[in-house]
């Protein structure tokens, strides 16, 4: 049993993570219909810049927490720079052209990225500093800590924060609407490159805030770290309907919960026919079966054919 | 126009086929006139490694490698058949991926280089191997250890360091001397992860230990709690991770976190300093073993160190002095056979008998290195401890047991001097009996370490005479 909460854990924290990664993806999504494959890049400059950031103010001398704060703060304001320069560079020119055309880009932009980050922060694997004070807890059996806890706090929090974003302010209600038609948006007075490059902005934020999160838990880093990051974030996202935030989340925390106990137990379960280098075919194989049944996810809107 | 441009391709493609041919048939005529009035010769080499993903800062340190030998090669300045030979590294990025460890192979192969350096792992290694021996291409692999890379039968693959199941046979009867009962295995499901942990179960299992959990995951995770998770319930006393620094540091890390008291044990693609760095706490006073013996226990070992770190301005990762050596020996073959053709120098390259950085370098007729020592370091305050040697040719162990003896001498003979110059300073009286007293002293250190010269000679002559 304790095993089973362990494995619970696991999936939960995983999970959140991916989930924290995947609002940023469905934000975009939801509003223009563009799948930005360079979100999980976003994560990992917001990781980076930390890891520079608060590495060099601690060797300064800095207080863990403020350097930790700092950190933090520059990841923020470098990615949301960065989201803001992505749309406007990469995306806005192709706003009107066939949407295969963003996609590719996006598909660009990302190595575009991973490449820079090569050459600014070099091919070595980085250890992030640590930020939060090791406490360890134990229940049942089970072992987990602070930083555990606050991941799974902090993507519930965003979620909540963007859902009342979304629903309660004036740019969310412009969001909504250029989601619903860009067109009639603009004419109803809606300035819809605003909204589009706030969405970026926003999503790149919970980006940096996402990696700080995987930095301060796994403790290392590497230019290439998001790759991975994005595609099951972007798989977890498609899970629980793309487009909508409550659905990012429930696919994130759905995809850890099934990968770690896929890990755990698919050994027992065929009698060790299968190992757990099988994982990620649970994982795929839930996805694949609710994606036939719900195709545009768990919460999706039902979309009609455009074409 | 269309035939104009037609007439003008084809003629191009005419003039590059006559130098082609030229160059095969005889390499002095077509060098391009070199001022110093010798013909010069451009010997291609390959070196393939990952450049990019995971492995890059591993494939960086394979690279820096090459690019020392070659440029100590050039600077030297070598002559091969009556011709001046200028080597030129092709470095090519296999980002450690099999698929493209094959396309960068027929890359090479259609470059016509004259040698291969590489690849680095033994997942990319293996398919490539099969191009190169296609093509007659020599291949020396500096760091693939999968015991299947030689057994192809293929006439021009071979390896400068100790293969798999040398490593994980010595790994297997490592976790028996440390009292462990039951273990864990986890590997990474590439060739390298995947042999070196079968040769590992194999030797444990001989050994009389228990594996009580084998667990897997993959070269780009990050995440191993699930599978950890399921090895505590286990209650293993050893976790055997078959794989490579940067999963195998978080790995152990997460042990920790998870409460796990195991052990932690692997072979040489853990045993770097980036491991420790990424593992931080959680490693130390765990093992893992590397090919060959310690840099500093080898008689070039220190310089290529220096010579190493002064250029690059960073650390040796793992492999960089074996790719070296690798380097070497292709120009030992060419030179030894006297010509830079793949054709006429590949079975030079079965008869080396090099004296490398890292061993002293002979193939046997698989092309393994013959009598590759393993040895075992431990994880101490952020730094990697050498323990113990274990196989290789005793002519290695004498080797090193006499430059150790020689640096007893050394250090004798300056504490001699040390000495006198101390009591130099001394009142004159006191000083006579200091003197004499260090002198004593001295007499002593320098018999000792005479006496450890002689045993040392015996040991080489005793493992020459075996032979």
């Amino acid at each position: 049993m304790d095993i089973f909460l362990q494995q619970i854990i696991n999936g939960l924290v995983q999970g959140s993570i991916y989930a924290l990664v995947a609002l940023g993806y469905t934000m975009v999504y939801g509003i223009m219909g563009l799948i930005n494959f360079a979100h999980g890049e976003v994560v990992m400059i917001g990781t980076l810049v930390t890891i520079t950031v608060a590495g060099t103010l601690l060797k300064a001398g800095m207080p863990v927490a403020l350097a930790g704060m700092a950190g933090l703060m520059a990841a923020v304001l470098v990615c949301m720079a960065l989201g803001w320069a992505l749309e406007r560079v990469a995306y806005r020119p192709l706003r009107h052209a066939p949407r295969l055309t963003p996609l590719i880009t996006a598909i660009g932009m990302s190595i575009v990225l991973q490449n820079l980050a090569m050459m600014l922060w070099g091919r070595n694997y980085m250890t992030f500093p640590s930020l939060l004070p090791k406490v360890d807890f134990e229940l049942a059996g089970a072992n987990f800590t602070a930083i555990q806890i606050i991941i799974v706090l902090v993507s519930a929090a965003t979620m909540g924060g963007l859902l009342l974003l979304v629903y309660r302010t004036k740019l969310g209600m412009a969001m909504r609407a250029t989601a619903q038609n860009p067109a009639v948006a603009s004419l109803m007075g809606v300035n819809i490159n605003r909204v589009i490059a706030a969405a970026f902005v926003i999503g790149s934020a919970l980006g940096a805030l996402a990696g700080v999160m995987v930095g301060t838990y796994y403790e290392i880093a590497h230019y290439q770290m998001g790759f991975m990051l994005g595609l099951k974030a972007f798989t977890a996202a498609v899970l629980g309907g793309i487009g909508n935030l409550a659905g990012a989340m429930l696919g994130g925390v759905l995809l850890g919960l099934i990968e770690a106990l896929g890990a755990g137990y698919i050994g027992d379960l065929t009698g060790g026919f299968l190992g757990s280098h099988y994982q990620d075919i649970f994982a795929f194989v839930v996805l694949i079966v609710v994606l036939m049944f719900k195709p545009s996810g768990l919460f999706g809107e039902k979309t009609g054919d455009r074409a | 126009m269309q035939a104009k441009l037609s007439a003008i391709a084809f003629s191009v493609a005419a003039a590059f086929a006559l130098a082609g041919c030229g160059q095969k048939e005889e390499p002095k005529a077509a060098a391009p006139a070199v001022p110093a009035g010798k013909p010069e010769v451009v010997v291609k080499l390959g070196h393939v490694a990952p450049m990019t993903g995971p492995q890059a800062h591993l494939g960086k340190d394979n690279e820096n490698g090459a690019v020392l030998a070659v440029e100590e090669l050039n600077a030297k300045g070598m002559e091969i058949g009556g011709a001046k030979v200028k080597f030129e590294l092709i470095n090519e990025d296999d980002a450690a991926d099999p698929k493209q460890g094959a396309i960068v192979a027929q890359k090479l192969v259609d470059a016509k280089v004259n040698g291969v350096i590489g690849h680095l792992n033994s997942g990319t290694t293996i398919p490539a191997s099969k191009l190169y021996s296609d093509a007659g291409v020599p291949q020396i692999s500096g760091s693939a250890t999968n015991p299947k890379y030689t057994q192809q039968g293929f006439k021009t693959a071979f390896r400068v360091m100790a293969n798999d199941v040398q490593q994980g046979k010595i790994l297997g009867e490592f976790a028996v001397k440390q009292g462990v009962k039951t273990v864990a295995i986890v590997d990474d499901r590439t060739a390298y992860g995947q042999g070196l942990a079968d040769e590992f179960r194999k030797a444990a299992e001989a050994s009389g230990l228990k594996v009580v959990a084998t667990e897997y995951t993959n070269d780009k995770a990050t995440d191993f709690k699930a599978i950890l998770t399921k090895i505590k319930s286990t209650k293993a006393e050893l976790v055997f991770y078959g794989g490579m620094d940067a999963q195998g540091g978080p790995m152990a890390k997460q042990m920790k976190e998870l409460g796990i008291k195991a052990k932690f044990l692997g072979g040489d693609g853990v045993c770097t300093p980036e491991f420790m760095k990424l593992g931080g706490e959680a490693t130390e006073g765990n093992f893992c073993s590397l090919p060959g013996m310690p840099l500093e226990k080898l008689a070039k070992g220190p310089a290529f160190k220096d010579k190493f770190t002064k250029k690059f301005n960073t650390e040796i990762q793992l492999y960089a002095p074996y790719v070296y050596d690798a380097v070497m020996v292709m120009a030992d073959s060419m030179k030894r056979a006297d010509s830079v053709d793949p054709a006429k120098f590949l079975p030079e390259v079965g008869k080396t008998n090099y004296d490398g950085v890292t061993a002293q370098i002979q193939f046997d007729e698989l092309g393994d290195l013959k009598g590759g020592a393993i040895s075992i370091y431990q994880y101490k305050g952020g730094k990697l401890e050498y323990v113990e040697t274990l196989g290789g040719t005793p002519i290695e162990t004498a080797k090193a047991e006499v430059k150790e003896a020689v640096v007893e001498v050394k250090d004798a003979a300056k504490a001699v001097a040390g000495a006198a110059t101390a009591v130099g300073k001394e009142v004159a009286a006191e000083a006579k009996d200091a003197a004499k007293a260090a002198t004593e002293a001295g007499k002593d250190a320098v018999k000792a370490g005479a006496e450890a010269v002689k045993n040392a000679a015996d040991a080489t002559k005793a493992a020459v005479e075996k032979k």
